[in-house]
């Protein structure tokens, strides 16, 4: 038997399943999502929404068993399959779902009928309120705009007061700007209500973001799960560098901050290097995490000048072994790994092997500042 | 003017498609949403009545309804008299007749309401029957206004099927249709033409109305008529 209540584990979302639609696509995935973001990424085809659909009950599973906290939802062997209905989840679809012909106030009270009247309405403003839509009660989902349609969609999900939060590219549509304010409201309401939010998204500096724990889904297998960092670092799996799209991931420390020049400098962790990277939101002594493409790494034989890139550091090279048409090379530069991408021919030119001194060259737009989660 | 016709053409419009609303409805929303494989026999069973010679659905309608058959003796021991050649025999006959102009425009509405609208609402804790009152329906008023008219308008004009089972009895099964067959066989031509103009007139304001609801009425019929 199972302890009993044990506090942030009460609401954790188990999924194992298998789900085969046809010969040429099956989806086996088998992971655990606790309170907070998990972003699941991947390229489109590769069975994101289908793992959604299967939480959900849309889609049926071939065998498994999802479970949230102490309640199963779907389980093959026990022949338990709760209805759609009854399984208390939120779900943001791609294209939102809100009922056209239906105001706003009457989308987001839609999931809370039996409530009190008086309280429904209530409880409709509050949300429409925390997420900066109450203006809007009144008008029709084809009236308003498409990042208050998405605002509208979240509240209507999450007034219900659901167990998990399933949110299939929720904000892809949006710009930048509208779309970090959406998940900061979302963060915000999360922080409140600690249920386990799975995020699909095909946007690698979105999943980078926003997750706590990210998890890599190619055609229809799960690459790798786990912290952003852990993603990245174990089995350095050529898929999964395609997916992510960057092979560079790392933890560091904000040391001082330069805001008329726009940047910033980081200490990386485990290691002397320090990087200007652009100015971000951090302060100083801020957690950062930073994200750097292997191609966009240069290496010199001998210290460089005249540049106008700002890193440079010295390093030795650890490994390389060739990968088709490149070389893959592992620098440690002070005891953090750089994984460097480099012609064969550079690599004759500069002469590079095993145990050889080298610099690290690095532009400081080729650091992608991504804000690590639990503030 | 034979208004005992009229009147009773229009009752019998009236309780044909009210019926055909009630029962075509469950009908055409299987339709749209079963998976099952063998979905397109019932369909065809369905459009059935597009195809054949109203005389040929007429013929097996009254046998199946004679005293030989088990349903007819069913019927009588239950009422008393036999279902051919009375209003509700002609009923019975036009419901099935008209069965596909009610569930074609209706099952053509349902299965354009998005999907996830439906999935949507089953999230949000919704019963089927609530996800079908308070979104399926609402976006599908056009469809079934539409099997609405235009079964009302079928039933309205039918004739073969009427001759074969209600026969021509004043009062009882006699219909605009067989009203004007009967003035041309009386050679009364102005009889007839006031008739005729009627019925056609209300078909074409039906049928502008129905074209100006929906315009893709036809799109899941069998074939193009």
């Amino acid at each position: 038997m199972a302890s009993g209540k044990g506090g942030a584990n009460d609401g954790r979302l188990s999924v194992r399943i298998a789900y085969r639609t046809s010969n040429s696509f099956a989806l086996e995935a088998e992971f655990e999502a606790p309170a907070g973001f998990t972003m699941i990424l991947g390229p489109s085809g590769g069975g994101k929404t289908t793992i959604l659909n299967c939480i959900a009950g849309f889609a049926r599973p071939d065998a498994g068993r999802i479970s949230l906290g102490q309640r199963v939802l779907f389980d093959s062997a026990e022949r338990i399959d709760t209805p759609v209905a009854q399984r208390r989840l939120g779900y943001v679809f791609q294209n939102l779902a809100l009922f056209p012909h239906l105001t706003v106030a009457q989308n987001v009270q839609y999931g809370i009928a039996k409530m009190p009247a008086e309280e429904r309405r209530a409880r409709m403003m509050a949300m429409l309120e925390s997420f900066r839509v109450a203006h809007l009660v009144a008008r029709k989902p084809g009236e308003i705009s498409g990042g208050e349609r998405q605002r509208v969609a979240l509240a209507r999900s999450i007034v219900t007061n659901p167990t998990a939060l399933l949110l299939d590219e929720p904000l892809v549509a949006l710009d930048n700007g509208t779309r970090s304010k959406i998940l900061d409201d979302l963060r915000a309401w999360n922080a409140a209500h600690e249920i386990p939010i799975l995020y699909v998204t095909h946007s690698p500096e979105e999943a980078f973001a926003l997750g706590e724990r990210v998890l890599v889904l190619e055609s229809g297998r799960i690459l790798a799960q786990g912290m952003p960092q852990d993603v990245l670092a174990t089995p350095r799996h050529e898929t999964i560098a395609q997916v992510v799209g960057f092979e560079n991931v790392f933890e560091a420390t904000v040391r001082s901050i330069a805001e008329a020049q726009g940047t910033m400098i980081c200490q990386l962790d485990g290691s002397t290097a320090r990087l200007e990277v652009p100015l971000g939101h951090a302060e100083a002594g801020a957690r950062v995490r930073i994200a750097i493409r292997a191609g966009d790494i240069i290496v010199a034989a001998e210290r460089p000048h005249g540049l106008s890139a700002r890193n440079s550091f010295p390093g030795r090279v650890l490994s390389m072994r060739r990968e088709g048409v490149r070389v893959v090379v592992m620098i440690d530069a002070g005891g953090a790994p750089f994984e460097v991408h480099l012609t064969p021919g550079a690599i004759d030119a500069l002469g590079i092997e095993e145990g050889k001194e080298v610099w690290l060259v690095i532009k400081t737009y080729s650091c992608n500042l991504v804000e690590p989660s639990g503030r | 003017m034979d208004w005992s016709a009229i009147f009773l053409t229009i009752r019998l419009a009236l309780l044909v498609c009210a019926i055909l609303l009630v029962a075509g409805t469950p009908i055409a929303l299987w339709l749209s949403f079963t998976r099952w494989r063998w979905k397109f026999f019932v369909e065809s069973v369905v459009a059935l009545p597009l195809v054949l010679p109203p005389t040929v659905l007429g013929f097996y309608v009254l046998v199946a309804m004679g005293s030989n058959s088990p349903i007819g003796r069913w019927y009588q021991s239950l009422t008393g008299h036999g279902l051919p050649f009375t209003f509700e025999g002609l009923a019975i006959a036009s419901i099935i007749y008209s069965l596909p102009f009610a569930v074609q425009p209706m099952a053509a509405a349902f299965s354009q309401v998005d999907r996830n609208l439906i999935n949507a609402s089953a999230m949000l804790g919704a019963s089927r029957i609530r996800t079908f009152i308070r979104i399926v329906l609402p976006l599908s008023v056009s469809g079934v206004v539409t099997g609405f008219v235009l079964s009302f308008a079928h039933t309205l004009g039918e004739f073969g099927v009427v001759l074969m089972v209600g026969g021509n009895i004043p009062g009882v099964t006699r219909t605009i249709s067989i009203a004007i067959y009967d003035h041309v066989q009386a050679l009364d031509y102005a009889g007839a033409n006031h008739m005729a103009i009627l019925l056609m007139a209300f078909s074409f304001v039906t049928l502008s109305i129905t074209y100006s609801l929906n315009r893709r009425v036809w799109a899941v019929w069998p074939m193009h008529r």
